[in-house]
């Protein structure tokens, strides 16, 4: 059993699709590289830190990109959101069966400033209009680094999002919320606290994601089977507005996940972060937000 | 930041068939190794980018031992370097010329 | 005619100013600054148990907290410099003299004490060595210890961190000194005795529990290929080469390394019950999948380690538990065990000179020894022979009597972070040692006990080496693209490894290429707790989930 959250982003993509099958676009020779980091005196990856490009999967036709967290915490800088948005945008004429993105990201690399807001703006327009076109957009988030800031927002907006224990989905990181907010808000050397709160179990109770295993073929398994789009339609966003608007007022005060696991009426949630996958489905099995 | 250059005298050229090869990740103390195919008259071009300064004579002495273990010729190595210690660039770069030279080794 | 019991009589005049401030032998939390200003007397000998992992940290905020008008010159004996408030009596003028093991997190700032003259350091001991001055010329007057439960007699119930308590306790409680104990709970009954009530003289509950550094929990995501590369090496050069089984482990991921590769690697080899089956260690949570591959027969441990009590507690055959279920450890006894009774110590080590003498000592920092220096020497007092030790002995070579020899392990990555090099031509240990006015420089294991230095780049094997020029040269031969290494002699290299001297990865049989995470039997944090049936519950800082 292959690690998802060891192995590098061009690792994923070949332990992913069909074996030989991917085309990368821009691949390391062609030499895209960030023109900032050169000028802050950094050195600038081949690939910017995200590898683009098409293969198959299941014989099915794919486009995928795959950040690469050990690259600057997976930031998006300005080479590296084109590529994710020009592979978007390939795809609203390609039309193949499904956009998967392996996203591990901080969000916006800071180094680039502006040009790297603007990118990750660029990627979630990309990501809405593809959706408009009836393309699926798969988010699929088993880092180490986790998914947070814009690229969190990114995998919100998207179909549908695959995830692991180890891996995390949030706004601000922990320690934004612990440096702006102060320790008592939240504590971001509690490591147990954090992933109560933004790990792949917390998200798949809220129904937010659906949880795997942290190997290659578990993140294959479930891609395979969630290879459609979901509607997205005025009533389908007012029933999630509604959904959310629900979630804060039931869930809004409380100060730890295990609180809402408990509100959920989750039998004994203290015990939920040490269940391996397919205990803990078991066990939240009927709970809902 | 960086750059430094160096040429080694290669040996047996590897057909410019061979596709590039990527090993490694920018991470920290960690290193990119790229290998690609070049007209170079049998000789082997390194060109690094480092994040660490001053180690000018320690690329030189690792790179010569490996070039001593691959006597292949034509290529052109390209390294992005986020302060990997030597140990770590000989096990990149033999990944790396192992995985590009294939049979031809 | 000449009064012969000074010390009881003097005891007697302290316990009776400090009786009226405790019930029997149980003190209000709240009064025990007087009872610490009543009970000791300016000038005494305190020992404050500061150990690798516990702290009495209650009580050391109380010692610290006393008034210098009142008590003052106190001559601080304790092994283990961890918290703020052990250096807080020295600034605030509680107390003026030091000796004492290891220093850690506060070495930096005993090292500002020191220069700015508010104290003055006896010696740094190894901890066996402090503990055999508790029984000759540093006796403690008063000592201020730490257990997890004690009962209204005063028994405590030290339990897996039992550490350094035994030791204080004998020393202090049968030369007429006064025992004082600050626990976690006062309760009925004890689950069992540890130190037995007429030897403690007072307890106070703490208002939280003591404090625990998990010191030996290394998370197996950090362990990088070089690290499984040299484990490799080590596993297949030198604990196969000797059949070492009876053994110390250091701190750090290169041993952690070498800890996972067991179930897997050295399986592979066919080595289980032929190496590493008997061990003087700290309850290592990496340890856990060689246990569970029924590598390790037993283990006996200086402390305990967070996270690791229900493990053990399910784990009787391997480690030496109490009628209750739960470990009992000992600092003097299992450092005595490393020291004499075990082959091979293997660990880590900041810098290591031509000579193979090897420091963690840098500039600014007055750090000390702990117990490696102890397990990682020879004991020239040891008769009794194994396998291991009589062949290191005969590579060793020296004189008609034949003699064994332990084997001592320096193993390190040529290159620390930041491109650091560990081998140098001159350890930083003498001018630390000049800077802060010690007696000699810091050295952790010394070179003539080295017998082997394991690097990427090869093994060097100490005990071969003829003279002292070949010495020099096997440890250049190892020391890859450092400045020392890049100034070997290449001839001579070749030949001490033609002879075997310095063994190459290739030499052993060893492709770095096959030397991936893949070969651990645990990755991650997650993976020792499956591997323990999810009996190991680590703390908070390690975990991702």
């Amino acid at each position: 059993m292959s690690s998802w959250s060891e192995a590098t982003a061009r690792q994923r993509i070949a332990g992913l699709l069909d074996a030989g099958s991917f085309i990368e676009f821009l691949p390391p020779e062609r030499r895209a590289v960030s023109p900032h980091l050169r000028e802050l005196g950094q050195p600038a990856a081949f690939d910017d830190g995200v590898a683009v490009g098409r293969g198959t999967l299941d014989g099915q036709t794919v486009l995928i990109a795959a950040q690469e967290g050990a690259f600057m915490g997976g930031a998006v800088g300005e080479v590296h959101g084109a590529k994710i948005t020009g592979l978007l945008e390939r795809a609203r004429t390609e039309r193949p069966a499904a956009v998967l993105l392996l996203l591990e990201s901080g969000g916006v690399r800071l180094h680039e400033a502006n040009a790297g807001l603007i990118a990750v703006s660029e990627i979630m327009r990309a990501v809405l209009a593809l959706r408009a076109a009836g393309v699926p957009v798969i988010v699929l988030n088993g880092g180490r680094y986790g998914v947070f800031g814009g690229m969190g927002i990114t995998t919100c907006l998207c179909d549908t999002l695959i995830m692991s224990e180890e891996a995390r989905l949030g706004l601000s990181g922990p320690e934004v919320i612990e440096t702006t907010m102060g320790v008592e808000e939240f504590d971001a050397a509690d490591r147990a606290l954090v992933w109560r709160v933004t790990g792949g179990k917390n998200r798949t109770i809220l129904g937010e994601a659906t949880l795997v295993a942290d190997s290659i073929d578990a993140f294959r398994a479930a891609l395979v089977a969630a290879m459609q789009p979901k509607p997205l339609t005025l009533e389908t966003l007012e029933a999630e507005h509604a959904t959310l608007g629900n979630r804060l007022d039931r869930f809004g005060d409380m100060e730890d996940a295990v609180d809402i696991w408990a509100a959920m009426g989750i039998d004994n949630p203290q015990r939920l972060p040490l269940l391996d996958t397919d205990a803990f489905l078991q066990a939240v099995k009927g709970a809902g937000a | 930041m960086e750059r430094l250059e160096f040429e080694f005298a290669g040996g047996k050229p590897v057909a410019a068939r061979n596709k590039p090869v990527l090993a490694g990740v920018l991470g920290s103390g960690n290193l990119e190794v790229l290998v690609e195919p070049a007209d170079l008259k049998g000789r082997v071009r390194v060109e690094v980018e480092t994040a660490a300064r001053g180690f000018g004579p320690i690329w030189q002495a690792v790179l010569t031992d490996v070039f001593e273990r691959w006597k292949l010729g034509n290529i052109r190595i390209s390294i992005n370097d986020a302060g990997a210690t030597p140990a770590v660039v000989a096990l990149r770069l033999d990944q790396a010329l192992q995985e590009y030279a294939g049979g031809d080794a | 005619m000449r009064e012969w019991n000074r010390l009881g009589l003097n005891k007697a005049e302290r316990m009776e100013r400090g009786a009226a401030l405790a019930q029997g032998k149980v003190v209000p939390p709240a009064r025990i600054g007087e009872l610490l200003a009543q009970v000791i007397e300016s000038g005494d000998r305190v020992c404050i148990e500061g150990n690798n992992q516990k702290q009495a940290d209650f009580l050391a905020s109380a010692l610290a907290g006393l008034d210098p008008a009142v008590v003052n010159d106190l001559h601080i004996v304790q092994s283990v410099l961890a918290l703020p408030s052990h250096l807080d009596v020295f600034e605030t003028g509680v107390a003026s003299r030091l000796d004492f093991s290891f220093s850690g997190q506060q070495s930096a700032r005993l090292a500002r004490l020191l220069s700015a003259g508010q104290l003055r350091i006896g010696a740094i001991h190894t901890y066996l060595e402090l503990f055999g001055r508790y029984f000759t010329d540093l006796t403690p007057r008063v000592s201020l210890v730490c257990a997890a439960a004690a009962d209204a007699q005063g028994n405590l119930y030290t339990g897996g961190n039992t550490e350094d308590t035994p030791v204080i306790v004998e020393a202090t409680a049968f030369r007429r000194g006064i025992v004082i104990a600050q626990v976690n709970e006062i309760v009925d009954h004890v689950p069992r005795v540890d130190i037995p009530g007429d030897w403690v003289d007072f307890v106070v509950q703490s208002p939280r529990p003591h404090y625990i550094e998990p010191l030996f929990t290394r998370d197996p995501a950090q362990i990088s290929e070089i690290q499984v590369l040299m484990a490799m090496m080590a596993i297949k050069g030198i604990y196969a080469e000797y059949g070492v089984k009876r053994l110390n482990h250091g701190i750090g991921f290169d041993t952690a390394a070498i800890e996972l590769l067991l179930p897997t690697y050295a399986e592979s080899l066919g080595l289980r019950g032929k190496i590493a089956t008997h061990w003087a260690l700290n309850p290592h949570p990496a340890l856990i999948p060689a246990i569970e591959a029924g590598f390790v027969e037993s283990v006996h441990s200086f402390g305990s380690e967070l996270g690791m009590e229900e493990y053990i507690r399910a784990r009787p055959d391997v480690f030496f538990t109490g009628p209750d279920g739960s470990m009992r450890s000992n600092r003097a006894l299992s450092q005595t065990a490393g020291l004499y009774a075990c082959d091979m110590f293997i660990g880590s080590t900041l810098q290591i000179d031509l000579q193979g003498n090897s420091s963690t000592a840098t500039l600014g920092r007055v750090s000390g020894f702990g117990g490696a220096p102890n397990m990682g020497s020879d004991a020239r007092g040891r008769r009794h022979g194994t396998e291991t030790w009589l062949r290191a002995g005969r590579e060793a070579g020296t004189g008609t009597m034949p003699r064994g020899r332990k084997l001592v392990v320096q193993m390190v990555e040529t290159f620390r972070e930041h491109m650091a090099p560990a081998f140098v031509e001159k350890l930083d240990a003498w001018e630390l040692a000049e800077t802060a006015g010690l007696d000699l420089p810091p050295v952790m294991i010394y070179g003539d006990d080295v017998t082997h230095i394991l690097t990427e780049e090869g093994i060097a094997n100490l005990l071969l080496c003829q003279n002292e020029q070949e010495r020099e040269q096997a440890i250049r031969g190892v020391a890859g693209y450092t400045p020392v290494g890049l100034a070997r002699d290449k001839a001579m290299v070749e030949n001490l490894r033609d002879r075997g001297v310095i063994r190459r990865p290739a030499d052993l049989g060893v492709d770095p290429r096959d030397a991936t995470r893949d070969l651990l039997a645990a990755r991650s944090m997650k993976d020792l707790v499956h591997a323990s049936g999810g009996l190991y519950d680590p703390p908070a800082r390690f975990r991702s989930w």
